[in-house]
């Protein structure tokens, strides 16, 4: 009776990426109420710079007000629907995107187009350039969230470009081409490859010589790149972030097929931490992508309540260049901070540069090197310990064992409670296998038995959690 | 191709040569002092009557923004609260808001609210919950233009005419229902459901309880959907009073399934801008898939809390509906009374923010290029943006949308004027068969496959011409 859409759960909602979130909704943890509740760290937020935004408001009433000039903007901004989006708006985002990139690149507003979130940017852009049935290729790990947008409704397939942790999960020629032919294999039509710069989940920034094969390729197979660069402005570390725009141009290539197939997708939810405002957008250089997408954001326009506020934030050059360098501080902080933790509990990490979350190594962990144990190992995390990470099946890695854990949506006293439930269950675990390896010795059997039941009840995940 | 076939194709609509108006408009904007002799306005249904009443309760009320010192504590959390279910309190507002705007005959589930954006992002996500590629959903005409694309484009859904003539004022039939459901049979399209927009655009009607009912038992015979596009609920402003599908719901033998209701704060509200639409579903798993769909299209948390405060206040809710009610009446009772006194009449309504003109008396031949000629001369002499009956697929020519609720008092004064000049002047030439033969030579062509004119204008201009103030310094770009 409905869709075919509705009835079948191509949403991807069922994956642990979104269980998790359901048992933390039952169970969240609050300093005060609920102390041993379950601590979110699946969720990519930038929580740290709000008191930065805050204070700039509380100095700036004209903004927050809606006067502009002491006259009320209210009627003209409730009338204003004009999917072209607010001139000013617009011409701010561009500047603030080239501050991101040290002004290495401009941008032109004109190619840039306005829409609810990236999420919904990400959507148009296959509706823009695939035809159902056509692939993308994407290296994996990847956001889980695109198996819902860029499939979902469009009907577009998702092709793995396979990377491992033997060279730092980077993208390589090798690897492109090989999701190249699989997709040729299942008799897909590749359209284009989406990346995402800086990763999620991984929270590096692509090198030169990674964007470099990755344009190879893409002039060779005549195809799209799709550059998703929400966290860009969240490089805290060197090496320095590289757009695709900045790689075209240093190879010269503006006037190149390639050049109108590459498109940039952007959003205000990681920067500036402010999801719920539903700001994305997409830069292409593509006039007829523009064009179309610009139609299509009917579906999904930015509040203009939203965009003037937020012009009104953006036009202040020197709150952004300080807000930028300030929140970069903050991140690279708190990145130290889980680092340091996570390698006392005897844990690593992906050496990382950008985003809100470690990319996690926790294959020593498991009972065996496969998924079942990453998904035993995910909910002793969440039920034992507490903890809402994300295991890296659900971002479709290749490799069992790896997790992605936020650490930008919380206080620190909250990270560091969690750091120490990690290095509490993590020393469990290794206990544990400790008591299985001494429970096979045939000597002292009835005290060694009952030292071991002890110790295999401690690992029960049946039991009352030890926080 | 390097682009997809929906990038590509013209289901957007918007190549359509009725976007001559708006072009006209565009470069000649009428405006009281500086540019008196410009194009009016008349194909936008804005309601822009009641902004006062807004402004003064957003004034006195510094905590529904999350900006102000007194509701700044607020910021973090509306920033970060991006859950598709929305917030609490929003839910809550708008159903009760729902509610009164029926007069407080239904009660709606602030649980089976989901957000869209805007009614287009609702209207479009709805189909994507009941219909496959090439099924189809039947859509009585006139009707709204934009259906088209918002229905279609990206759905690959099919739209079935349901006729409807003057001849009983547009009224919908169980015939005309039964001639376009057998129409989709005979051409192997499997019909998903029906989607009426009541109070009707660009009718200004509401459905009678008969008609309404009939409706409802036709698709529940037939086991298809019903979707009610209700965004135009509080803009009634005369009886009949409006009736919704809702209220019906428990007098007909109806599968509560099979029933949705799309609704926006654009139209009752006059909002166009916040981009608040919603999708209301009797149907469990319609819910829980539109409620995975608006992750494309939330509603900014920012628009969600000032809303949430506004709605919230009983008393400006119940003196808005009210107020905004009566003005309308006003606005309605002014133009439509202007156009009897020079021999133009109007299908009685009793709602929505404009009229369903009857033109058919001066058309040169009762045809389509009779329409699009007199609609030539009015954009080019008469100087007002008027709808012509075809964009919005009428059968019958002659007919015309023209809005009323968009502007101010005077410039009504100015439009009346206007077409009483140029009803004078007709008079005159009718006399004159030679000199009318001039705007028969018009060289732009029409494609009857794409005959739109759309809501949510497009124009290659950068200017929006939903300002009032179409030089605005607001929507005027910085050089």
């Amino acid at each position: 009776m409905l869709s075919r859409k509705a009835r079948l759960d191509a949403h991807g909602e069922d994956s642990s990426y979104f269980l998790g979130w359901k048992e933390y909704e039952k169970n969240a943890y609050d300093d005060v109420q609920n102390p041993t509740g379950i601590i979110q760290m699946g969720l990519a937020e930038n929580q740290l710079s709000f008191d930065l935004l805050e204070s700039w408001l509380a100095s700036n009433q004209d903004a927050a007000r809606l006067t502009k000039n002491g006259e009320s903007v209210f009627r003209e901004l409730a009338l204003f629907q004009d999917y072209h989006g607010l001139p000013d708006f617009k011409n701010e985002l561009v500047e603030f995107m080239a501050e991101i990139r040290g002004n290495k690149v401009n941008f032109d507003p004109r190619k840039l187009v306005l829409m609810a979130g990236a999420t919904s940017a990400n959507e148009t852009l296959m509706f823009c350039i695939a035809e159902s049935g056509d692939a993308f290729l994407l290296p994996t790990p990847y956001y889980p969230g695109f198996d819902r947008d860029l499939k979902w409704r469009t009907g577009v397939e998702l092709v793995p470009i396979h990377c491992s942790s033997s060279n730092g999960f980077k993208v390589t020629k090798c690897a492109l081409e090989e999701a190249y032919q699989q997709a040729h294999k299942l008799s897909l039509n590749v359209k284009g490859v989406l990346i995402t710069n800086p990763s999620n989940p991984l929270g590096t920034t692509m090198g030169r010589d990674e964007l470099n094969d990755l344009i190879d390729f893409a002039v060779a197979k005549k195809i799209h790149i799709i550059s998703d660069e929400i966290y860009s402005g969240t490089v805290f570390d060197h090496p320095s972030f590289i757009s695709i725009m900045e790689a075209l141009m240093d190879r010269k290539l503006q006037d190149t097929d390639l050049w109108s197939r590459v498109h940039i997708v952007y959003s205000l939810s990681k920067d500036l931490g402010l999801p719920g405002f539903r700001v994305g957008m997409i830069y292409s250089n593509n006039e007829t992508v523009v064009s179309a997408a610009t139609k299509m954001s009917s579906f999904g326009l930015i509040s203009s309540q939203t965009q003037y506020l937020l012009s009104k934030i953006l036009s202040d050059k020197k709150f952004t260049r300080n807000y930028l360098k300030e929140n970069r501080k903050r991140l690279k902080t708190r990145r130290e901070m889980i680092v340091a933790a996570l390698r006392n509990a005897g844990i690593g990490c992906l050496k990382s540069n950008a985003g809100l979350f470690c990319w996690v190594d926790m294959r020593h962990l498991l009972s065996s090197n496969t998924f079942d144990a990453e998904m035993e190992l995910w909910k002793k995390i969440l039920r034992e310990a507490g903890l809402n990470i994300s295991p890296g099946a659900s971002c479709h890695c290749s490799e069992p064992g790896w997790f992605r854990i936020c650490f930008a949506n919380m206080s620190e006293d909250t990270l560091n409670l969690s750091m120490q439930r990690i290095k509490a269950l993590a020393e469990r675990i290794q206990q544990c296998r400790r008591g299985r390896v001494t429970h096979q010795d045939s000597g002292c059997n009835s005290r060694r038995r009952s030292f071991s039941k002890w110790v295999l009840n401690l690992c029960s995940y049946d039991r009352e959690p030890d926080r | 191709m390097s682009l997809s076939e929906i990038a590509t194709n013209d289901m957007h609509g918007e190549n359509s040569p009725y976007f001559d108006g708006w072009k006209a408009y565009d470069e000649n904007p009428f405006h009281p002092t500086k540019n008196p002799n410009g194009v009016i306005q008349m194909g936008l249904a804005e309601n822009q009557l009641s902004f006062n009443l807004m402004e003064e309760w957003i004034l006195k009320n510094p905590k529904a923004s999350i900006c102000t010192p007194e509701g700044i504590s607020q910021f973090k959390d509306v920033a970060i609260f991006q859950d598709y279910h929305g917030l609490t309190q929003f839910r809550n507002a708008v159903a009760k808001f729902m509610g009164k705007a029926r007069g407080g005959r239904v009660k709606f589930d602030p649980d089976r609210i989901v957000m869209s954006g805007g009614a287009t992002g609702a209207n479009e996500m709805i189909m994507f919950c009941l219909a496959d590629p090439g099924e189809a959903f039947l859509v009585p005409s006139p009707y709204y233009p934009a259906f088209d694309r918002d229905l279609r484009w990206r759905t690959r859904v099919k739209i079935h005419p349901v006729e409807c003539t003057s001849t009983n004022n547009f009224q919908i039939t169980r015939e005309a229902l039964e001639a376009a459901y057998q129409k989709a049979q005979e051409e192997n399209i499997k019909v998903k459901g029906l989607i009426i927009t009541n109070p009707s655009n660009p009718l200004g009607t509401t459905l009678s309880r008969e008609t309404l009912t009939s409706l409802v038992s036709f698709i529940n015979e037939k086991n298809i959907h019903l979707v009610a596009d209700e965004i135009y609920a509080a803009t009634v402003f005369s009886s009949p009073r409006f009736v919704s599908v809702s209220e019906i719901m428990d007098e007909v033998e109806c599968n509560p399934n099979l029933i949705h209701i799309v609704y926006s704060l654009s139209k009752d509200l006059g909002l166009p801008g916040f981009r608040v639409g919603i999708v209301y579903s009797y149907n469990d798993d319609v819910v829980s898939c539109g409620r995975k769909m608006s992750s494309f299209g939330l509603v900014s948390s920012q628009t969600q809390h000032l809303l949430a405060s506004m709605l919230s206040d009983d008393e400006f809710v119940d003196n808005f509906l009210m107020e905004s009610s009566r003005r309308l009446a006003k606005r309605h009772k002014t133009f439509t009374e202007g156009l009897v006194n020079v021999n133009i009449n109007c299908l009685k309504s009793n709602a929505g923010l404009f009229v369903w003109m009857d033109l058919r008396h001066l058309l040169k031949e009762p045809t389509l290029e009779g329409e699009i000629a007199l609609w030539r001369v009015i954009i080019k002499d008469v100087k007002l943006n008027v709808s012509p009956g075809s964009s919005f697929q009428c059968s019958e020519p002659g007919w015309f949308r023209v809005c009323f609720a968009n502007m101010d008092e005077d410039t009504v004064e100015v439009a009346l004027k206007r077409i009483r000049t140029f009803v004078g002047k007709g008079q005159e030439e009718a006399e004159a068969p030679t000199k009318a033969k001039r705007w028969k030579n018009s060289t732009l062509r029409l494609s009857f496959s794409s005959r739109i004119c759309d809501e949510a204008v497009m124009t290659p201009l950068m200017m929006s011409p939903h300002s009032p103030m179409p030089h605005s310094p607001l929507v005027r770009a910085r050089t």
